[in-house]
This record gives C-alpha cells, structure tokens and sequence, in this order.
C-alpha cells in the first residue's frame, strides 16, 4: 500500500519534470527572453549585461535546474504583455478556472451516474429513451454550440440567467469565489451545463453499459437467489461495481474539464485561466503559457494520484495484493 | 394436493426469439419431499437449469412460465408478486450455482455478504448475525472460519469459494437447496468433499436437495431419487438405485453407459449416437425418436406421457398399453 503510493508519487514527479522540460524549451528558445524585456535603443552591452543577470549565458543543464527550482518556489517569471509576475496573474485567474470546472464536473456527475441507473435498470421506459437522445445531442453538438444555444435560450430570450462574466465575487484572501453571492452562482450555471454536458453524457453512458455488464454476472443473479432486496442489488452490488471504472474515467475527464475549460470560458467570457492563456496565445507571451502547462500538467499529475487512491479504496483486490506485494 | 415440500406440475418455459417460441421445459412434473436428495439430470440444453430458474423465479426475461404449477408445501409461488417471492429466495428455497469463482461478490467480505443475507431475513442484530456466520462457515468446514470471514472472496482457493457459497445459501435454513452443476466447475480432487458437504449440511438442517448435473456419476452418489431430461422433456423419474440397475426409457438407459464403473453390464453399454435436436425444431412424436434404437412407428407421430410404470415414471411408448407387436 505504502509502496504503491510511493511509487505512484515518483511517476508523478518524472511526469513534472519532463513537462518543465517541454516548458523550459518553450520558455528559453521560442523568440528571445531579452528581446521581450527591452526597448529597441538598448545597446548590445547592456543587453549581454542582461543575458548576464538572468543566467542565459549558463550552461542549459543549470539554466533548467534554475528554471524548475524556481518554477517550484512559484517564480514563474514576468508575463511579456502585462509585465506582471506570472505567477500573480495566475493566481487571479485560478480560482475562476477551478471554481468553474468543480461545478461542472459535480453537474456530470450528479445527473450523468442517476441517468445511467435510471436507463441500465428501465431499459425499456420512455424516459430512457429521452435520456439516451438527449445524450446523443450532447456528445455530437460542439461545446460553444451548446453555449451559445443556452446563451440564446436563456439570456436572451428568457433573460433568466447572464450570459458572460462570473457575477459578483467576493475575495477570501488572495481566492476570489463566486460560490457566496446570488450573482455568482447565477453565473456559473450556464457556463457550468455548457462545460459538463459532454463529460455528464460520457458518464451516464458509461455507468449505463457497466451497469448492464454487472447485472448480468453471476454475483447478481445469486445475490437475487439470496432474495436480497431489488435495492440492495441494484444500489448495493450492481452499482458499486460499477464505480471503479466509473472513478478513472471521471478522474481523467476531471483534467479534461480544466483544459476544455479554454473554449467554455471565451464563449462567456469567463475571466479564468483558459482566456488568459488565449490572450498569451496571441500576443505570444511565452512566460505565461510555459506556467499555464505546467499548471495543467500538475493538475493531471494530481487528479491522476486520488484517482489511484480512490481505485485502492473501492478494489479490495488491488488494496490487498498491494499489500501483500 | 399432495404432502410433498416441492411440487411442480405440468410446468411450460418459453422464449419468444425470432423463429418463433422455444419451449425450454415442456409440461415438466415431478416432486421433491423433506429432505430427499433429487437428482435432475440430463445433457447440456435439456432444461435443467431453467426448471431450477422457474422454480426460484429468476427467469431471464423474455423467458417466462407460461404453464403449470409450482407449488411448495402446498403454496403456489409461480404466480406471486415480485416482493413475495423475493422472500421466498433465499428463506424457503436458497440456489447454488456452477461457478464459486464468479459467485460471489468481489468486493465485499465474506462477513459482509453473509450478514447481508441473513439480516435480509432474519430479525437478528449485527453481532448475532455474524456469530451465525461463523457458526455456518465452521460448518461447512472453513478453517479458521472466525478469522477467515473478513477475507475477500479472491483469497480462498476454489473449492473453499464454493462452501462459502454454500454456506451463504444455507444461512437462513431454506427448506430446499437448488444445486446447479455445483461440482462442475471444480478441480475433480474436490468435488466429492463439496457434495459431502452440501449433502451434511441439508441432512443437518433437514433441507431437500435439488440436484442439476449432467454426470450421472454424481447422480449415483448422491440422489435419493432422479429425474431424467431431454430436449426440455421429462424421460424418466424413480429411485436412483432402481434406474441404475435397470433403467426402462431407451435414453437413461444409454446415459447409464456413460457411468465407468457400471460399465461391466454389457446389456447397457449402448452409446447414444447423435446430438439432442434443438429446441427449436423437436421432431413431432417422441423427441427422442430420431436417435432412439427402440423407436418404431407410433414413436414419430404420437408424443409419450409420463406414466406410471413399475415404481417409477416413464415417458416411452414401449410402456404405453398399444406395445408394439
Ligand atoms: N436467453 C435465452 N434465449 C433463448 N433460449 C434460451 C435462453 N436461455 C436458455 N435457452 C434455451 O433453453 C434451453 C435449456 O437451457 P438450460 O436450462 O440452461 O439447459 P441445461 O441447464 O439443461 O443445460 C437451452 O437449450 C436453450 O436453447
Ligand atoms: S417413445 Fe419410442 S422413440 Fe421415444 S423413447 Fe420410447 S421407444 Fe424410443
Ligand atoms: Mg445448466
């Protein structure tokens, strides 16, 4: 158990290390740093005095170690365009990002595993049906389609719910949340629906064919023939056995939520990480999407470690065997 | 109506499929009394499984009753709403399947799924039901079984799962045990001990025995009395003492040739050549007429009953009043 930790925790790190890499190639190479930092009239010396004092002149072994030391102590140098700390502006944008992808992956998941339940168990009702088209929607409709369909709808026509930014947020030290106005929460539901409908559907279909694979095993059909209740079949046996496939996938499209996180936020023109990194994108500002990869890769790294431990938790084969190994 | 703990009386299983309605059991009778070991016998695709299926109300949909009786100690329970018969399983009538490996459920303990079924049915606290659990599993002969019961299924060897297995379908004393290929799915070295088992622990709580295999080896072992199946038929039921030393209906006759150590009785060492028609297409009259070697012409026009003869029930028109000449 400890072992497997562990070695899940070194795997995690030569994953980070090898996304500095890539961040540090970009961060080094792509356009020249001093270039970015000065006006045209500086002179060739006070450039070479600058190449100096940032250590571009160090062997590219040490000028990576720097990169990553610093990168861990949250030095992620100076943004090009808005000549901030990288890290501030990150740290401004992060909580909108999270904040945003928190409630659309508890949308999939509240809706997505009752829908795939409810259609695995009433395979035949009407309602399944109307669960399973409006699945089919939601995989094949684009992202900022069903965002400016639910812009449409419900801003526009209805004017029930605002169509762009996060509302008022009120600031907790350095995090600004939504979660604590009227407003706020307003906000976040379009972007919310429009962000987690892929990953709800992708969820209900999953648990709907795990479901059914479950429900015709043997343990089910003896578990019936213990004359346990439907309940404690369908919820207690089936549905449990269904979770461990159903943690790793929503594990892994938890990271997709952040990173899909881009497109949602333009369509609303939600102020999170993903417009950030767009307008960094155009104005190449290098600094700022080395630290947005970086970000979303410790992210993955993170998301991935509960995943295994939550996969521990619920597999009693894997929890044992890892401790026996 | 009669004093017996099982009865079941002209019972009819369908399928609708494409070509039309498969009948898996055609107007099946027999019964099963306190106590009494009943061996069901028959190749694969005779209907035994389905009969056991019937009787504890677990047909796969679209299979289904569509005729007869299933009565025990009197009270019909083919006709009885889904929550009635769940208390029937598992407190009058337990099941054992084929497989122990598949059986149980892999992620819960042995405790948890014991207590599970016993506080299902019995009005005991968490404490009282496991002590009954142990007291069970010791029975069935687990060693350690105190410890052992919060072991995971995966961590007994096969043999074990299957006393597991049966201790779970003993757990609230059932007034009779279904036994589907219990053996089958074992190492040959311990399929002996599970039926000695299985056997010890009925007679000890005075539960009937249903016993479904295609080895009439273990037939003549364990059963009291047997019904012989083909093609969803009954062919023939008495005494298993009686049918082995002197079977009447041509196919259990042939099936006696199958047992090794009865072999030396060169009268009866008939193979039976051919395969069992499908269920779809049973030729008219006897199902068994096209590889019969008795068969003569009344066979392929008229289909047999199941009559009385000598002690025992036949289905062949060699025992009908009109013999041939
Ligand atoms: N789901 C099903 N659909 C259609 N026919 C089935 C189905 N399950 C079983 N059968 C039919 O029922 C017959 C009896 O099966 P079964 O009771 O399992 O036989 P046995 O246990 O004697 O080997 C089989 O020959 C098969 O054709
Ligand atoms: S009825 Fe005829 S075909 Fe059928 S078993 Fe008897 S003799 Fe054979
Ligand atoms: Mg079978």
């Amino acid at each position: 158990m400890l072992a497997f930790i562990i070695r899940r925790l070194v795997q995690s790190v030569v994953v980070m290390l090898v996304v500095s890499l890539i961040a540090f190639v970009m961060f080094r190479f792509i356009g020249d740093p001093v270039d970015q930092m000065v006006g045209l009239e500086t002179t060739v010396q006070e450039r070479e005095l600058l190449r100096q004092q940032l250590g571009l002149n160090d062997p590219l072994p040490l000028q990576f170690w720097h990169f990553v030391s610093k990168a861990a102590q949250g030095d992620l140098g100076i943004s090009y365009q808005f000549k901030r700390p990288v890290a501030d502006l990150i740290g401004s944008r992060l909580p909108a990002t999270l904040e945003l992808s928190f409630v659309s992956a508890l949308f999939a998941l509240l809706m997505g595993i009752p829908m795939g339940v409810y259609t695995a168990l009433n395979r035949e009702s009407l309602l399944s049906k109307l669960f399973l088209t409006i699945s089919l929607i939601g995989i094949s409709l684009p992202t900022f389609l069903i965002g400016i369909l639910l812009i449409f709808v419900f801003s526009v026509y209805l004017q029930w719910l605002p169509s762009f930014g996060r509302g008022k947020v009120v600031d907790i030290g350095w995090w600004s949340t939504g979660f604590l106005t009227v407003s706020g929460l307003k906000a976040l539901i379009l972007p919310s629906i429009t962000l987690g409908l892929f990953q709800m559907t992708l969820i209900m279909r999953l648990v709907r064919s795990e479901m059914m694979e479950v429900l015709r095993t043997d343990f089910i059909k003896f578990a019936r023939a213990r004359g346990l209740t439907n309940r404690a079949v369908n919820f207690g046996h089936a549905l449990k056995n269904t979770m461990i496939p159903v943690i790793t996938i929503t594990g892994l499209q938890m990271g997709a939520i952040i990173a899909f996180a881009i497109i949602t936020e333009t369509v609303f023109q939600w102020p999170g990480m993903g417009l950030l990194f767009l307008q960094a994108v155009q104005n190449v500002d290098i600094p700022i999407m080395a630290a947005y990869l970086l970000l979303i890769a410790l992210l993955f790294v993170i998301i991935n470690l509960i995943v295994d431990l939550l996969y521990v938790m619920v597999d009693p084969r894997i929890r044992i065997e890892g401790a026996e190994a | 109506m009669s004093d017996a703990l099982l009865s079941v009386r002209d019972l009819v299983v369908e399928f609708p499929t494409r070509k039309g309605i498969l009948t898996a059991v055609d107007r099946v009778s027999f019964d099963i009394s306190r106590g009494e070991v009943l061996g069901v016998v028959g190749e694969s695709g005779a209907g035994k499984s389905m009969t056991g299926s019937a009787i504890i109300g677990l047909i796969e949909p679209p299979g289904h009753i569509a005729g007869g009786t299933i009565s025990i100690a009197g009270q019909r329970i083919d006709n009885l709403p889904y929550e009635a018969m769940r208390r029937v399983r598992g407190k009058r009538i337990g099941m054992v399947f084929q497989d122990p490996l598949t059986s149980l459920n892999p992620i819960y303990t042995i405790a948890e799924q014991l207590i599970e079924t016993i506080r299902t049915h019995m009005d005991l606290n968490e404490r009282q039901a496991r002590d009954r659990a142990i007291g069970l599993l010791d029975q069935v002969g687990i060693p350690a079984a105190s410890r052992r019961i919060d072991d995971y299924p995966h961590q007994f060897s096969g043999g074990m799962r299957q006393r597991v297995v049966i201790a779970l379908a003993l757990c609230v004393e059932p007034e009779l045990i279904i036994a589907d290929e219990p053996t089958t799915a074992l190492d040959v070295s311990v399929q002996s001990q599970i039926i000695d088992v299985l056997k010890r622990m009925c007679a000890d709580h005075g539960t009937a025995i249903m016993l479904i295999t295609h080895d009439m080896g273990v037939i003549a072992e364990a059963a009291d009395r047997v019904v012989v199946m083909y093609a969803g038929r009954v062919a023939e039921i008495g005494a298993v003492r009686d049918v082995i030393k002197d079977a009447k209906h041509p196919y259990t006759k042939g099936l006696m040739g199958a047992i090794p150590t009865l072999m030396q009785d060169s009268d009866r060492l008939t193979q039976i050549p051919g395969t069992m028609p499908r269920l779809t297409d049973i030729p008219p009259g006897c199902a068994f007429s096209k590889r019969c070697p008795e068969a003569f012409d009344r066979c392929f026009v008229e289909q047999p009953d199941c009559r009385p003869y000598q002690g025992r029930d036949v289905a062949c028109l060699l025992y009908d009043e009109g013999k041939p000449q």
